[in-house]
């Protein structure tokens, strides 16, 4: 069969939304740009883990030490379900993370910035996975088959997270002074980050939308950061405090709110490295690596032994 | 039997976990693979959930000692909350080292990964047989708890023993690293078997385990292991080893002291809040 | 002036955008963790072997494909299986079997495969139709 032709299956099929699997035919501008949003998926899970890891030896009580606990190790979790899924495309985990390492692969931007107080854990909780849920509820129908069930078993984990973030900034709302203050000085720090988190404008393109028309991505930058500007500016009302934007302002004829516009130059200042955080964050992640590596080399050793001892017993 | 012996041996068993939950709980997000950084992180979860349901425990029996509540401001150096009454949390962050009655053996550092995994395998070795007496303890809640408990223990044992026997007979860079790991923890072992003086009335009364008498066990399945680790002389002519002490009396290394400050800081400084 | 803009995804920022992390240093340290199995990983210089994982959710369910996973060898595998795939009581019964030892069918066959079934609908109870008195059929 010619490129044409398994080109004309492979657009049937998603047109069909029938998902594709890792054996199946696809465009290699598909493969490599799944790879590229599924290992930097991956590797937010993981650095990702830094920031909130950050609190769990101070966590204020016991109950809460616990359920961030469980909450980072999720993480853990779900970068190991999202590398699996990358590798199904031909990559291996090991690359994968050694270009996260070089600085060759990125991960989100909102990571790069300092989790200072116990409020920040739930302002991550509430605005940062609360933005990543709404974006992974829609890959949850992308059409590649292993990234699609990595994400729905990854939704079904996150439910818990977000509450949990609102929990404790509903613990402190009602709280004393400090407490509330705590409360809107971590909304205050982590509100435009997270709007951030969903990329630039539509406008700003001129591009075709590869990754719509192959329904790897199924909405745009805009309609999901309005969405989540929806829901937030409701929540917050419940916790009795405030977001930081003047301009944010129901609008009666849109039916959605109106927001300010996002600081552009900091996000890309970010991204390419110039975060509060990201020499950090990436040291960090080396720094684990480096000092696993004799560790995994001792467990692949002793299974090497113990398998040639088996064979000598069999023989 | 008194309540007080009871309230002192609860919080010894709960110390015990909670501070090597906070020692494991270090590693979350920087295990050497992603596969076991979660399972460093489970172990951790499992001596954390350990650990709150002593103190709530702990906490039950001290509230009833103190029938008549203290006032409020009163001296909270023993774990009392705000308003004089215990809870788990006021018992595990408002009681300062002197108070704590972890041995010794779960407060030291993490070192490498070779540290870590044979620190677990010398504690959970012990929990294991520790646990399997407990559960036939006078106290329903103790002998409750110790049943649950030891299932958790048991795969701490397992995931461990395999962990000491990959590196022990991995690589020779493996084996090193694991030795000197044991230069560093064999000194603290000791004191596991050595009776503090709540460990011995709790036994009085039928409510504790002997402690003295799981050394023979211990030993025997650390050999087990070690042996299959290759590492059959490693604990040979370690017996006279001069075996530090004092944990579990108060008496720690300096290494509790820094634990605490960075654990018990939020309810130090926000004394009395809710979270 | 015609700027020509690409649109970024959450999750899809394009490798060329980054600049900040990439120094000579790292990329030094790095090619050498990829060149040098001693630090990187070693032997083979590669990751620990694949495994998938099934999981029997209840007694009496059949074992479900969940995922996959690294380790180094089977009960390394059937453990971190437990730690990674039944922390929410998912299982009671974990198999793991390397990746490698898999074998597919081809879906370059899918039609010669599957669609042969397609015209046998008399393998189906529902085809056929009985009279209503006929009962415990």
């Amino acid at each position: 069969m010619s490129v044409q032709e398994l080109e004309k299956i492979f657009l049937s099929k998603i047109d069909q939304e029938i998902k594709i699997e890792p054996k199946d035919w696809m465009p290699d501008a598909y493969r490599k740009t799944l790879i590229r949003q599924i290992s930097q998926h991956a590797h937010s899970e993981i650095v990702g883990m830094l920031p909130e890891g950050n609190w769990i030896s101070r966590a204020p009580s016991l109950k809460r030490k616990a359920i961030l606990l469980a909450k980072v190790q999720d993480e853990a979790g779900h970068g190991l379900y999202l590398y699996s899924a990358a590798e199904t495309l031909g990559t291996t985990r090991e690359q994968t993370i050694l270009d996260l390492h070089s600085g060759k692969a990125k991960y989100s931007s909102i990571f790069n910035y300092p989790t200072l107080t116990w409020g920040d854990i739930g302002a991550i909780g509430w605005l940062v996975d609360g933005a990543a849920i709404l974006n992974q509820v829609m890959l949850c129908r992308t059409s590649y088959g292993p990234y699609a069930r990595a994400m729905v078993r990854i939704c079904k984990e996150e439910s818990f997270h977000q509450r949990q973030g609102f929990d404790i900034l509903m613990a402190l709302s009602k709280g004393t002074a400090e407490q509330r203050t705590m409360c809107q000085d971590a909304i205050n720090r982590w509100w435009w980050p997270s709007l951030m988190m969903f990329g630039p404008h539509d406008s700003e393109s001129t591009h075709s939308e590869q990754s719509t028309q192959w329904k790897i991505k199924r909405m745009s930058n805009d309609v999901l950061r309005q969405k989540f500007v929806d829901m937030i500016a409701e929540q917050v009302k419940v916790l009795n405090m405030s977001l930081p934007d003047p301009q944010l302002k129901w609008n009666e004829q849109t039916n959605h709110y109106d927001f300010g516009e996002i600081d552009w130059t900091e996000f890309w200042n970010v991204v390419k490295g110039n975060g509060p955080c990201n020499k950090q964050r990436l040291d960090a992640r080396r720094k684990a690596w480096d000092e696993g590596a004799w560790v995994r080399d001792a467990a692949r050793a002793h299974a090497a032994k113990r398998k040639q001892r088996q064979e000598k017993q069999i023989a | 039997m008194t309540k007080d012996t009871i309230y002192n041996y609860t919080l010894h068993l709960a110390d015990n976990a909670l501070i090597l939950a906070q020692r494991n709980s270090e590693w979350c997000g920087h295990g050497p693979v992603l596969e076991q950084d979660i399972a460093i992180t489970n172990i951790s979860l499992d001596l954390l959930g350990q650990a709150r349901s002593l103190y709530q425990y702990a906490a039950t029996l001290m509230n009833e000692l103190n029938a008549t509540p203290l006032p409020k401001g009163a001296p909270i150096a023993n774990g009392e909350g705000q308003a004089g009454l215990a809870t788990e949390d006021s018992l595990a962050y408002l009681r300062d080292v002197r108070a704590y009655k972890n041995c010794l053996l779960v407060e030291q550092p993490n070192g490498d990964w070779a540290q870590t995994i044979l620190r677990q395998f010398f504690f959970s070795t012990y929990q294991f047989f520790l646990y399997q007496q407990l559960q036939r303890s006078t106290d329903a809640t103790l002998a409750a708890i110790a049943e649950k408990s030891l299932k958790e223990v048991t795969y701490h044992l397992r995931w461990s023993s395999e962990w000491v026997i990959r590196l022990g007979d991995g690589t020779e860079e493996s084996a090193n690293r694991l030795l000197n790991a044991l230069d560093e923890l064999w000194m603290y072992t000791g004191e596991l078997f050595i009776p503090a003086s709540y460990e011995t009335a709790a036994v009085e009364a039928g409510a504790g385990v002997d402690v003295t008498a799981l050394k023979t066990h211990w030993q025997q399945r650390v050999n087990e292991v070690f042996a299959e680790a290759m590492l059959t002389d490693a604990t040979a002519g370690r017996e006279s080893t001069w075996m530090q002490h004092g944990g579990k009396e108060g008496v720690h290394s300096e290494h509790l002291g820094y634990i605490l400050a960075e654990m018990q800081y939020m309810q130090r400084v926000y004394p009395g809040c809710e979270w | 002036m015609a700027i020509r803009l690409t649109k970024y995804y959450y999750g899809d920022i394009p490798e060329d955008k980054g600049g900040g992390q990439v120094n000579d240093r790292v990329m030094k340290s790095s090619s050498k963790e990829a060149g040098s199995p001693a630090t990187g990983g070693s032997g083979d210089g590669a990751d620990w072997p694949l495994w998938e994982v099934f999981i029997r959710s209840k007694q009496g369910i059949d074992h479900k494909h969940v995922g996959s996973l690294h380790a180094a060898d089977a009960q390394m595998a059937i453990e971190n299986a437990r730690d990674v795939y039944t922390r929410r009581m998912e299982g009671v019964s974990i198999w793991v079997v390397e990746s490698k030892y898999v074998h597919a069918s081809n879906p370059d066959e899918a039609a010669s495969f599957y669609e042969p079934a397609n015209d046998k609908v008399y393998r189906h109870p529902t085809f056929y139709d009985l009279p209503d008195e006929l009962t415990h059929m």
